[in-house]
């Protein structure tokens, strides 16, 4: 990795979110990608951590419920066992 | 972000309606037990966060002014709950008593450079890897967690997550690129880990 190559790899690291979540301009995109395409190192970091976010957005797709036992202790505690039946 | 399909009437809440009360409690208990959960890493921890964020939002309703949305206004109380519950019943576990944007962005450098990715999703996501997925948000900083789970779990946009935890969006980006890279670098050496086991089999 020549002196040029790094600082590049260090500039990447600081857009790294913002390009992984398509906030930055065409510009500084194509910028990007022109780097990583000729770098494997940074290839790497953009496509697993791109992977890494993928993966936890797939897990939280998965409806969020609260287990049957801990609604109706949570509704009794809060005085509302009226309205337990929903 | 989560959008609940009942629509919630703030007026009733205000006025103490008990059957209202319980709507807003089956509308949002489901991510605010999720972002708990996930933030303290144990049930019981998790349904005391729970409780004392719904007793919280009860007992100040009226200082709810509409700015942002109802379940932004939960979130922040749940954030605050699950910060000062870790607070209280873990204190060995806090590490952000050093301002984190001084922190040197060397410790952030990735170490671990292995292409998984190429890995069939049933590997990505079996049990055991769900576990180090879990366990990988558990040892986040606290700092950085709550900006993770809010961002990329919870789905909320960059100003929303600045707006729940009082921080400016600049602090909100660096904590959650932090975040993402000491996610990457622990998911890449389990990963790489699978990766060479298949490689050999």
């Amino acid at each position: 990795m020549s002196a040029n190559d790094q600082f590049q790899c260090k500039s990447l690291l600081v857009f790294l979110s913002d390009f992984v979540d398509g906030n930055l301009s065409e510009e500084l995109c194509q910028e990007i990608e022109c780097h990583a395409a000729g770098c494997e190192h940074c290839r790497i970091v953009v496509d697993t951590l791109r992977k890494t976010i993928s993966l936890y957005h797939e897990c939280a797709d998965e409806p969020a419920e609260i287990p049957g036992e801990i609604r109706s202790q949570l509704f009794k505690t809060l005085n509302l066992e009226d309205y337990l039946e929903k | 972000m989560y959008e609940s399909k009942a629509v919630i009437s703030i007026e009733a809440l205000r006025l103490g309606d008990r059957r209202e009360f319980a709507r807003l409690v089956d509308a949002y208990s489901g991510p605010l037990y999720r972002l708990a959960l996930k933030m303290l890493g144990n049930a019981s921890d998790a349904e005391d966060a729970l409780q004392n964020t719904f007793i919280k939002a009860f007992q100040h309703v009226d200082k709810f002014e509409g700015r942002s949305s109802l379940l932004t206004w939960l979130y922040r109380i749940a954030s605050n709950e699950a910060l000062m519950l870790l607070r209280k019943r873990h204190p060995e576990t806090i590490f952000s008593d050093i301002p984190l944007e001084d922190e040197d962005d060397k410790n952030y450098d990735p170490v671990q450079i292995t292409d998984w990715c190429c890995l069939p999703e049933e590997e990505l996501l079996s049990a055991e890897a769900r576990t180090i997925l879990d366990r990988a948000v558990e040892h986040l900083p606290e700092t950085l967690r709550i900006v993770f789970i809010l961002r990329d779990i919870e789905d909320l946009s960059i100003q929303e997550t600045s707006q729940v935890l009082g921080l400016s969006e600049t602090a909100v980006k660096t904590r959650l690129l932090r975040a993402r890279l000491r996610l990457r670098e622990e998911l890449s050496s389990y990963y790489g880990k699978r990766l060479n086991k298949r490689s050999k089999e």
